[in-house]
């Protein structure tokens, strides 16, 4: 059985094949040593060893994904997941598996030196067995990458889109960044949702952080304010730069529906007279 | 006599795409001196196309030039894609016209943006806009 010596050798030189491991892998890392402390990649890799010495004993080397090799994808999962989350490179992650696999080699080769023969199969069934769970590292690190991403994006959408409440009666959604269809869903919902849990009637829009108008932008901005509308609010878009002024008028677009200024403090000014409010100098400043 | 001295071509198949064909036309227009309400005008007019491109061409090919004219420095954007075709050009370049669910200004619209304006389009084999605003 050629899978038993192997297996057995790793039990026995446990100690010694962890250090050569821990060698070869903290080598592979390059500048990386300072963030995941050496004790606890100590623990983390005798446990790897434990798991898959135990898996190995009972279990078909063929299949990885069968349920005797559970605690040993666990942790490497686990591992791949909080690399990736620290910044660790993908090779720098992957090195993990394939320095064991280094370290058990040269385990065999003191061991079978002699004896070509076995030293050839055991290191084809190890290095088989090891390039599998090198992959699922690979494989569960790029998903976890994935993941960040996806949460990055959708902080980015809740980010970019606040209502801010200026005065009694009046909110504020200031847009930075490119309108498109679901930014546009998601500024109208904060806003509507804006509208009714503060009892405004009045909301400002500013544009001043959208680089592009173009019509698909401006058709977007008539759709938030006919909603708001239907509300019982009214909208002014601020933040109308001159050169966003002439290219709306040269495309054709039809704004003189919605009520617009050309900054965020003309817009509240409006705002204010609109609810019949006035702010009155009260002394010398 | 045109000469082209340096060009750059995206393909654009999806929205996001379409924002970075605007900010590579925003960087050449840019790099030739064009004031702030050309940039504009240019980048709008490239927005337009290259959505109408998306939505309706199935999406295709953003070519920018800088180009030349005996010393007048200029900048042409051409759109091309592989879809349709617009059935009616007159049509589609009037004001308020769309086969979608658009205001109808992005064709028209974006021919009053800029200095010049060509459209071919074919039946069942595409669409090519291209469009100069000189500097």
């Amino acid at each position: 059985m050629a899978k038993v010596n192997t297996i057995r050798l790793m039990a026995e030189k446990k100690d010694e094949l962890l250090q050569q491991w821990i060698e070869l892998h903290l080598a592979s890392l390059s500048l990386r040593k300072d963030i995941i402390g050496n004790e606890n990649l100590y623990r983390q890799s005798r446990d790897f060893i434990d798991a898959f010495v135990q898996a190995a004993e009972g279990a078909d080397f063929e299949d990885i994904n069968r349920v005797e090799w559970t605690t040993v994808r666990k942790i490497l999962a686990e591992i791949s997941t909080n690399r990736s989350r620290q910044g660790y490179s993908p090779s720098e992650t992957a090195s993990y598996v394939f320095t064991l696999k280094e370290a058990i080699i040269r385990l065999l080769q003191k061991e079978y030196g002699v004896q070509p023969d076995v030293l050839i199969q055991e290191t084809l069934t190890i290095s088989k067995i090891l390039d599998k769970l090198g992959l699922l590292t690979f494989e569960t690190y790029s998903k976890a990458r994935e993941e960040v991403i996806y949460r990055q994006q959708q902080e980015m959408l809740e980010l970019s889109t606040p209502v801010i409440q200026l005065w009694d009666g009046i909110l504020a959604l200031p847009l930075i960044g490119t309108l498109d269809s679901g930014r546009t869903q998601v500024v109208m919902e904060n806003l509507l949702r804006g509208i009714l849990s503060t009892n405004s009637d009045v909301a400002i829009l500013d544009i001043s952080g959208v680089p592009t108008v173009d019509t698909l932008v401006a058709q977007h901005i008539i759709k938030t304010v006919s909603a708001a509308r239907l509300m019982g609010a009214e909208c002014i878009i601020s933040g109308i730069r001159p050169e966003i002024a002439q290219t709306i008028v040269q495309l054709g677009v039809d704004l003189s529906m919605v009520k617009t200024r050309a900054t965020l403090a003309g817009a509240l000014k409006l705002a204010l007279d609109m609810r019949k409010l006035t702010i009155v100098q009260i002394g010398k400043a | 006599m045109k000469l082209t001295v340096k060009s750059d071509s995206l393909v654009v198949k999806s929205p996001q795409e379409i924002i970075l064909a605007r900010q590579k036309v925003r960087e050449y227009a840019r790099s030739l001196g064009f004031n702030l309400v050309d940039q504009t005008k240019l980048i709008t007019a490239t927005s337009e196309l290259a959505r109408n491109m998306v939505e309706y061409g199935g999406g295709g090919i953003v070519v920018i030039e800088h180009i030349d004219d005996q010393g007048q420095k200029g900048l042409r954007v051409t759109f091309e894609d592989q879809g349709p075709g617009i059935a009616d050009l007159e049509m589609a370049m009037l004001d308020g016209f769309t086969t979608g669910n658009g205001l109808g200004h992005g064709l028209p619209g974006a021919k009053r943006l800029v200095n010049e304006f060509e459209i071919d389009s074919k039946i069942g084999l595409g669409t090519r806009v291209s469009i100069v605003r000189w500097a």
